[in-house]
């Protein structure tokens, strides 16, 4: 993965300079990180500052009069909330379900293209291109020119199939009947290629001879994905699925296109949306978003010990 | 690891290791093949479908069964530019804020990357974490008061803001995988320049810039792929002026009748430079999506 005896050369560097004008010299070094470390600051953490502030409030832009302290009565109102509830519920659901059916299918596609044979390049493209349609478009593709009951191409294949034996093809409305699967396919089909390209690469950063070792010595293909190939990949497959996590937790499009949050799919994010753009109470979803923020801060901390567990392993290596 | 080299889909040791494997089982290898090509097809299937219903006219893009074959047209694209509000406006916004907002995180990215993997900074690791841990916050809890600041300062519905927010979502990842690439760089080379006299400049340009070229191309790539998609602020942040192509597609969301053709149209247009770039740079794409991690 990354390049590791850098890091630690990196890091030994920084300490090992001696003398008087080192803090002259910590200063010229702290120049260039300092433009994008107060950009970042002021861009992402002040605003939460203000949502902090805000959730105390009693604010909602149809009833502008009434602006004042409200205490906790937001946070009261967002735990008693059966939406919210609901919406963390959905958003588990929905993450986990896209992150581990992409996950074991990427898996299952990167050990597949893990091996040489005709047109090898054309399939890993071909893979490659639902990752690179615009999300929104891809949600919209899915809804209408797939999902949908009357000229959807899945009832299309269907109507096709039944055709062929002159039966009554069945005409299911996916999206109605299947709501949060509908979301869920649409995104792992999005998903399935970045969890593929990621544990490809791992595929192909193998120890090649010890693999060849294994196989002289008798072990057969399972045994050599299990004790071998397995244990080598559990870094990618964790870095697949935080990376993933990160993203689909703040889905909006997908579920803001497909169900427009109908139907029991209104996740985190599209349910602090719709109160704060079509309630308008602003201390509400202000509430709302520091309870997600305290949320998501707890789950972070976890997984970025992962992720620094990840690189140490790396800079053993 | 002296150097770094931009890998190809088919490393060479990759060749030398398909050998012994091929002789072994030939036959289960072709049915292998064969599911991996069908597997490929599957998923590229919606984009051919929606790439062919665009050229469909309403009607036949409406069949069911699919008119897979009917015969081809550009009614779809002509109403999609010139049916409505006229799709440009946006498309121009949606450049103009990923281009803008993909040199602006550079050019904080680099020297911040600079100073976390040559010249590092006490407590480098910090730092680099506190970057990563902006981006699992989620972005909707920063909307309300940037919505709040918009409004109060005149600036709702001007892309300018929308820069400055797809610079701060892209800037962690950037400096990521600029610190990855920088770390690539040679130690002797960075101490024989230093020997030969080179000054800042000099060192920056002819010993650290054509190690670290790749590297940028790739950050530039998916900066600018997230800034191209991005819905949610856009939405919120935006109206009629400063509308981004992702936004415009929303009208599509709830259309009745006859607008299939339409939407694959349009769909496919917005798609397209993610497509073009994309495909034109997919290891960088790897790189990228895993912070640099992933070479």
């Amino acid at each position: 993965m990354t390049s590791v005896a850098e890091q630690t050369r990196a890091g030994t560097a920084g300490v090992a300079r001696p003398g008087a004008a080192r803090r002259a010299s910590g200063w010229a070094r702290r120049a260039p990180l300092l433009p994008a470390l107060i950009f970042m600051i002021v861009v992402t953490q002040l605003p939460f500052v203000a949502t902090l502030v805000i959730s105390f409030m009693d604010w909602n832009a149809y009833y502008p009069d009434e602006r004042g302290f409200a205490g906790v009565d937001n946070f009261v109102r967002v735990f008693t909330d059966v939406n919210m509830r609901d919406a963390v519920w959905t958003t588990i659901l929905l993450t986990a379900g896209v992150v581990l059916i992409s996950l074991l299918l990427g898996l299952g596609i990167a050990l597949l293209l893990d091996r040489k044979f005709a047109g090898r390049g054309a399939v890993r493209t071909m893979m490659i291109a639902p990752f690179l349609v615009v999300p929104v478009a891809a949600a919209l593709l899915w809804k209408h020119a797939l999902y949908n009951p009357e000229y959807g191409l899945f009832n299309g294949v269907l109507t096709w199939i039944w055709g062929i034996f002159g039966a009554d093809p069945p005409q299911p409305d996916w999206i109605s009947n299947m709501p949060l699967w509908s979301v869920i396919f649409a995104l792992v089909w999005q998903w399935t290629p970045f969890m593929m390209l990621i544990l490809l690469a791992g595929l192909q950063g193998r120890p090649l001879d010890v693999i060849e070792a294994a196989r002289i010595d008798g072990a057969n293909n399972w045994q050599i994905f299990r004790s071998m190939t397995l244990p080598h990949l559990r870094q990618y497959l964790e870095l697949g699925a935080l990376l993933g996590s990160i993203y689909i937790v703040q889905n909006f499009d997908a579920v803001f296109t497909i169900t427009s949050g109908g139907l029991g799919t209104a996740n985190l994010p599209y349910t602090i949306y719709t109160i704060f753009y079509n309630a308008h109470d602003y201390g509400r979803a202000s509430a709302a978003a520091v309870i997600v923020v305290l949320g998501t801060i707890i789950i972070a901390t976890f997984a970025l010990r992962t992720v620094s567990s990840l690189f140490r392993e790396d800079a053993g290596r | 690891m002296s150097t770094i080299t931009d890998t190809g889909p088919v490393p060479a040791t990759r060749d030398e290791r398909g050998e012994p494997v091929k002789k072994r089982r030939e036959g289960a290898n072709v049915w292998l093949s064969l599911l991996a090509w069908v597997v490929g097809i599957l998923f590229v299937l919606p984009v051919v479908w929606m790439v062919l219903t665009s050229f469909h006219s309403e009607a036949n893009a409406a069949k069911n069964p699919p008119a897979v074959f009917a015969p081809l047209t550009l009614e779809g694209y002509r109403e999609f530019f010139t049916g409505g509000a006229s799709p440009w406006p946006p498309l121009l916004n949606s450049l103009t804020a990923s281009i803008v907002s993909t040199a602006l995180v550079l050019l904080l990215a680099i020297p911040a990357a600079y100073a976390l993997s040559i010249k590092p900074v006490r407590k480098w690791t910090d730092v680099l974490f506190f970057f990563l841990s902006t981006k699992m916050l989620p972005v909707v809890a920063g909307l309300l008061p940037l919505y709040l600041f918009a409004q109060n300062t005149g600036l709702l519905d001007n892309i300018w803001l929308l820069i400055v927010f797809y610079t701060s979502m892209n800037l962690p990842i950037a400096v990521w995988m600029m610190r990855s690439f920088l770390s690539e760089v040679p130690v002797e080379m960075l101490e024989a320049a230093q020997m030969d006299g080179a000054n800042l400049t000099k060192t920056l340009r002819s010993v650290i810039a054509p190690v670290v070229m790749p590297g940028i191309a790739a950050t530039a790539l998916i900066c600018f792929i997230f800034s191209w998609n991005e819905l949610l602020f856009a939405r919120v942040l935006t109206a009629t002026v400063a509308e981004t192509a992702p936004v415009f597609l929303t009208s599509f969301v709830t259309s009745q009748g006859l607008f299939l053709a339409q939407l694959c149209a349009a769909a496919f247009v917005v798609s397209l430079p993610v497509l073009i770039a994309g495909f034109a740079a997919q290891d960088k794409l790897v790189q990228g999506l895993s912070l640099g991690s992933v070479k």
